[in-house]
């Protein structure tokens, strides 16, 4: 997927201005940045539900644009932010939604879906709660239901949407061990939009650091998750460390920035 | 399904048999196959089935409305009577009434005049509480109760001048099958199928739209354009509704939430379902309007409604475990 020199504008002010990368099959790719900098808006022009106002996104040499929000759903699924679900639907029938792309009009689930959707609980652990109500759920668990909802798109790309915000740590952890499994087993590529400096750098392959509605930085997570970068953007004082036994790097949080310290 | 088909037989049947001295099955039967040719069939076809015929089809135009609202606007107080559609259609209603006009035949103004009216409130209700792109449901509602006070308002008054050239305040308030001619009936009856058999076919988009609007749309639900067929189609059956039955509350309401508790909220069979339910229901009100005082003639049938409504619906509601969702 290739994000071409890409503008989105709310109302006459730019959220995010002539963005450019792109985005490898089968990896996880993190789009970092604080609050309200645009990632969002960002993630939501990935599947149209947002249109450009200048640039594009090509799909498989495709522009977005071009394509209908139904064929876009069969290549792309996504987690949004929110998944307060009001309604006393079972589990199953949650998943099973993630079919919609793939129905006509009229037409309901085949056995096919079915099967898929008993393979997508399976590959989340949710299957044992199937027939439960997602209304009666914690945050953590809801979240597993909407990504096997996801899966159940058999989709080549999930974008995900602060994956982590409103969940116990230990719950964030699984999460995303999971969606890190499912990419490296299954070629999945997976992004996510955070500002969770810890998490993305224990689990992105590569990382966009977004400052002032454009691209501030780009490359391998070690590389982009400097203490410079981190200050400018995060107005942080952090650092990373290797860990000796994994080669994995950790990021330290220590601070704030003082406004004089952001300023050099 | 079965239940409800079988529910909705008995009390059509019941309905048929009313009169001052009850009519026995064996007699409303004989009716029914022609084989009676007194006076009974003039009760039973000329009286009682015109209002089996427009409470089903009313109740059921009003179970359909509600279960649409609800899971469109996401939000469990949504019904053509709190949003303010079912004063909308009355005060259009009362307006073609009133003000007949030469160049378009009474049985169409009627009703067209009821959409134009409902079509509008619905869309000043929602523009009020849109805000960029979220729907403030809060603001939804209270706009809604506040056009409904005041369009209210507006029939009364109309009602107050025009003597008797309308129907009367109690009409408008709470509703009635009475009088309704068959002429009535068959103008509303293909306005409220097909709204019906559209707002059935987007149950699967109005199960992601439930989600909540990015959840639909990641589904690849065109969420603008289903939004607005919805909007203009649940006005369609309110107007049909209200036109020649009045503003009966309540049915809307509880109905689509009876047969969540009881059957879930999947909108493929749950819209069909409302339809049946609301249909039997006020079918069932309206028999109940008659024998419960027959000495002092018929009550409004919002009494009712609300009298047998109400009560069920708040005992379903403890008796559930509130954590369960709706």
């Amino acid at each position: 997927m290739r994000i071409e020199n890409l503008s989105f504008y709310y109302r006459s002010k730019p959220v995010i201005e002539g963005i450019d990368f792109e985005i490898e099959e089968g990896e996880v790719i993190g789009i970092l940045g604080p609050n309200g900098c645009g990632k969002t808006t960002l993630l939501r022009n990935l599947n149209k539900n947002l249109n450009p106002k200048s640039g594009c996104v090509m799909l498989d040499g495709t522009d977005l644009k071009d394509m209908e929000k139904k064929e876009i759903a069969r290549i792309i699924s996504s987690i949004p932010q929110s998944n307060e679900i009001k309604f006393a639907f079972s589990v199953r029938e949650i998943v099973a939604m993630g079919r919609m792309p793939f129905q006509e009009f009229l037409q309901g689930e085949s056995k096919k879906d079915m099967e898929i959707v008993e393979d997508a609980m399976e590959k989340t652990g949710i299957t044992h709660m199937a027939d439960r109500y997602v209304s009666t759920m914690s945050g953590g668990e809801r979240q597993k239901v909407i990504i096997a909802r996801a899966l159940a798109q058999t989709p080549k790309i999930l974008l995900m949407d602060e994956p982590t915000l409103h969940l116990d740590i230990s719950a964030q952890f699984d999460i995303l061990n999971m969606v890190h499994k499912l990419s490296r087993e299954e070629g999945l590529t997976v992004v996510i939009v955070s500002h969770d400096l810890p998490m993305a750098a224990r689990y992105c392959d590569r990382i966009v650091m977004i400052h002032d509605h454009n691209i501030h930085a780009i490359g391998k997570t070690e590389d982009v998750l400097t203490q410079e970068n981190m200050k400018v953007v995060f107005g942080v004082k952090a650092d990373t460390v290797r860990d000796p036994d994994t080669g994995k790097i950790f990021v330290r949080l220590f601070d704030s920035c003082t406004s004089s310290e952001k300023r050099t | 399904m079965g239940v409800l088909i079988l529910a909705l037989i008995a009390v059509s049947y019941l309905e048929l048999s009313w009169a001052p001295r009850r009519l026995t099955m064996s007699e409303v039967w004989a009716v029914i196959v022609g084989s009676d040719i007194t006076f009974n069939d003039v009760i039973v076809l000329k009286i009682n089935a015109p209002r089996v015929a427009l409470g089903f089809f009313v109740g059921g135009a009003l179970g359909v409305a509600g279960a649409v609202m609800q899971a469109m606007f996401r939000n469990p107080m949504a019904s053509p009577y709190i949003l303010g559609l079912s004063s909308g259609a009355s005060l259009g209603a009362a307006m073609a009434m009133l003000f007949t006009i030469s160049f378009i035949p009474y049985l169409i103004a009627v009703p067209l005049l009821a959409f134009v009216f409902c079509m509008m409130t619905m869309l000043f209700v929602y523009s009020v509480a849109r805000v960029g792109s979220e729907t403030h449901m809060e603001t939804l509602l209270l706009a809604g109760i506040a056009i409904s006070a005041l369009l209210q308002a507006v029939v009364s008054l109309l009602t107050f001048i025009a003597g008797d050239k309308i129907e009367s305040v109690v009409f408008w308030g709470m509703g009635s099958l009475s009088g309704s001619s068959w002429n009535e009936i068959f103008t509303i009856i293909p306005i409220i199928s097909l709204s019906f058999v559209i707002l059935a076919a987007y149950a699967k988009d109005l199960n992601a739209l439930m989600m909540g609007d990015v959840h639909a749309m990641d589904l690849g639900v065109d969420v603008k354009k289903v939004r607005l067929i919805l909007l203009i189609v649940s006005s369609m059956i309110t107007a049909a509704a209200v036109c020649f039955a009045g503003t009966i509350g309540f049915v809307g309401l509880i109905i689509p939430h009876i047969l969540r508790i009881l059957t879930g909220p999947d909108n493929r069979s749950l819209i069909p379902l409302s339809f049946l339910a609301g249909g039997a229901y006020l079918i069932l009100c309206d028999y109940l309007a008659h024998v419960i005082y027959p000495s002092m003639g018929i009550l409004p049938i919002g009494v009712i409604t609300a009298l047998i409504g109400a009560p069920y619906f708040v005992y379903l509601l403890r008796r559930r475990k509130t954590e369960m969702g709706w």
